[in-house]
């Protein structure tokens, strides 16, 4: 997979290329700032992007603009963003489209190599893996309607879907079998009123309404 | 303001006519109770005296200022409780002496100068004259009652002195408390897990260096090692938020309230119009303002709605947050209230508050200052 990544520490793009390229990625372009960032992601050969959200010359959020803006002409390009501080408005401002294919990390995740690489490949693959920061601030929020409906062991279910975890993880996370983690997501997706579509597809869905709510 | 009407001038005349007799018996009581007050029996003179006078007088500076379309402060140093400090007090002020040279002015050349507007109008063939003349008179006859009454420019300056020192001390006291609360976080926080963090890999080092080393030890203590970090980076990261907000930093006043509002349990709604941005630091001192206001929105109001609205009218900032909770908040008990009012006297801002009990509240904060690089008009859905 070929990715684009702007970021505007030169030790830290050193080290996400070294770090993404052993997990088999390709990194195709590493940029520092926001000029070359909207410049490279023209680039038809980019398959994803990984971008930090503060970068030069504003030294605000050149790199969320930036991905806000990829995605708007190209929909569903996915982007993972990475910041020193994660924002609830950031994480809705980037799934407004309503495509899937969005990631939103802090920095410090990357630690967990394994974890962060595997992040970049479900959003790459459409899907959307929120921080459990962003998480926990939505879940903190008691003012959802719709998703009074859901039992609290849905809720739990939704969160760690926004995070991005598979049917496997999630089940080792609550200790259920993965068959009560398929049924509760099953429960999820009929009381939220989601269409019948392939199981990834409503997976995003599911985690777009309970953003947006 | 629009000019009051010829008949509402001599309106004024006619009470300034009236008054004149009262100023005139103020007058002599002052004059007799400042002279008894060898004998101490003048001190009860006084007491009815002055307050009097002051009333007297703040009826006047309301009709000057009105027929000059000006806005007049009241000018009164604040008197103490204790009755020979007030006396003092009252003695020390130079607005007692002019109130009590304005009495001999409008009981005597002030009061001809009423009685002339009024007989303008009275003695029907003056009319025309009264017509042309009753406007200057009546502007010439405030101007020299607010020569009298308004404070002059050094006492302005005074007190303008007196309001920036003491800001500038609370300020320069609150800049050394912040100085060392961030000190005491970083040292308790980021600066030992770094000590913990350089321990950790040198015991590592050491289990990796020995060929009888257990690796599996080794392995832990790496592990280790990255909690460490991670928990490090959480504690800047909080250190950073309470120096200076990111979200402040990237959006301005208008996107950081926004990001306040998302992450509030109960809905907030934003109402922004900003033409452009204001200086950092008032952007700051408001965030914070506001973001005070909202977590007494989430501790105490039980409120099941707030709004928070952001304009920019007559070369003021005005940010208004409401809820619909119970109501009676007091600005005066808590540290945070007390807080914002501090934060925002640095720049002539205030802080108003209505919490009637069984609410609603409303909480105004309003600074004085021009907005910069202009920007496109923002407003957005209940977040």
């Amino acid at each position: 997979m070929r990715l684009v990544l702007a970021e505007d520490h030169a030790l830290l793009r050193a080290g996400m290329t070294q770090l993404l390229e052993s997990n088999g990625f390709t990194v195709l372009h590493a940029v520092a700032d926001g000029d070359a960032l909207a410049e490279v992601l023209r680039d038809p050969d980019a398959d994803a992007a990984v971008v930090d959200v503060r970068l030069p010359p504003s030294q605000t959020d050149e790199g969320l603009r930036a991905a806000i803006a990829v995605r708007a002409q190209r929909p569903g390009f996915p982007v993972m963003v990475i910041s020193q501080y994660v924002e609830h408005l950031y994480a809705r401002e980037l799934l407004a489209s309503g495509e899937g294919g969005v990631g939103y990390l802090l920095k410090d995740r990357v630690s967990d190599v394994a974890e962060f690489v595997d992040g970049v490949r479900r959003v790459a693959a459409g899907g959307t893996v929120l921080d459990p920061e962003v998480v926990a601030a939505i879940m903190a929020r008691r003012r959802e309607r719709p998703l009074d409906r859901l039992t609290p062991r849905e809720r739990e279910v939704l969160a760690l879907m926004a995070e991005g975890r598979s049917n496997a993880a999630i089940a080792g996370h609550l200790v259920v079998t993965e068959k009560a983690v398929a049924k509760h997501i099953n429960g999820i997706f009929s009381k939220l009123d989601l269409p019948p579509a392939d199981d990834d597809h409503r997976r995003v869905r599911a985690v777009l309404a309970w953003l947006h709510l | 303001m629009s000019e009051p009407s010829r008949l509402r001038l001599t309106g004024y005349a006619a009470a300034h006519l009236l008054l004149g007799v009262v100023a005139l018996a103020l007058a002599i009581l002052t004059v007799v109770g400042g002279v008894l007050m060898v004998v101490w029996v003048g001190g009860l003179l006084l007491v009815v005296a002055v307050p009097a006078t002051r009333l007297v007088a703040d009826a006047h500076r309301r009709m000057a200022a009105d027929v000059l379309g000006l806005d007049v402060p009241r000018p009164y140093r604040p008197v103490p409780r204790q009755p020979l400090a007030a006396l003092v007090a009252v003695a020390r002020d130079p607005m007692s002496w002019r109130d009590l040279g304005w009495l001999v002015w409008a009981c005597t050349f002030g009061w001809v100068v009423a009685l002339l507007c009024v007989l303008e109008l009275l003695a029907v063939l003056t009319w025309p004259l009264w017509w042309v003349a009753v406007r200057p008179t009546m502007q010439l006859r405030s101007h020299v009652d607010l020569w009298f009454l308004a404070s002059s420019r050094t006492e302005k300056l005074e007190r303008r002195v007196q309001v920036l020192t003491e800001t500038r001390a609370e300020a320069v006291d609150h800049a050394a408390g912040e100085l060392r609360r961030l000190e005491r976080d970083l040292h308790d926080g980021p600066q030992a897990r770094l000590v913990a963090l350089s321990m950790s890999l040198g015991l590592a080092e050491q289990a990796l260096a020995d060929p009888a080393g257990d690796p599996a030890r080794a392995r832990r203590l790496v592990t280790d090692a990255r909690a460490t970090t991670s928990a490090a980076i959480g504690e800047l990261r909080a250190v950073v938020r309470g120096i200076h907000p990111p979200v402040l930093a990237d959006r301005g006043l208008a996107g950081a309230v926004e990001a306040l509002a998302l992450d509030m349990a109960v809905p907030v709604h934003v109402e922004v119009d900003l033409p452009g941005r204001p200086p950092a630091p008032v952007e700051s001192a408001l965030y914070l303002g506001v973001a005070e206001c909202l977590a007494n929105v989430g501790k105490h109001a039980g409120a099941a709605a707030a709004t928070i609205a952001l304009h920019h009218v007559g070369g003021r900032l005005r940010v208004v947050v409401t809820d619909d909770g119970v109501g009676g908040a007091d600005p005066d008990a808590g540290t945070g209230m007390l807080g914002i009012r501090r934060r925002l006297a640095s720049f002539d801002g205030t802080m108003a508050v209505s919490s009637p009990p069984g609410g609603p509240t409303e909480i105004v904060l309003e600074v004085p200052c021009d907005l910069s690089w202009p920007r496109t008009t923002r407003s957005s859905a209940p977040g």
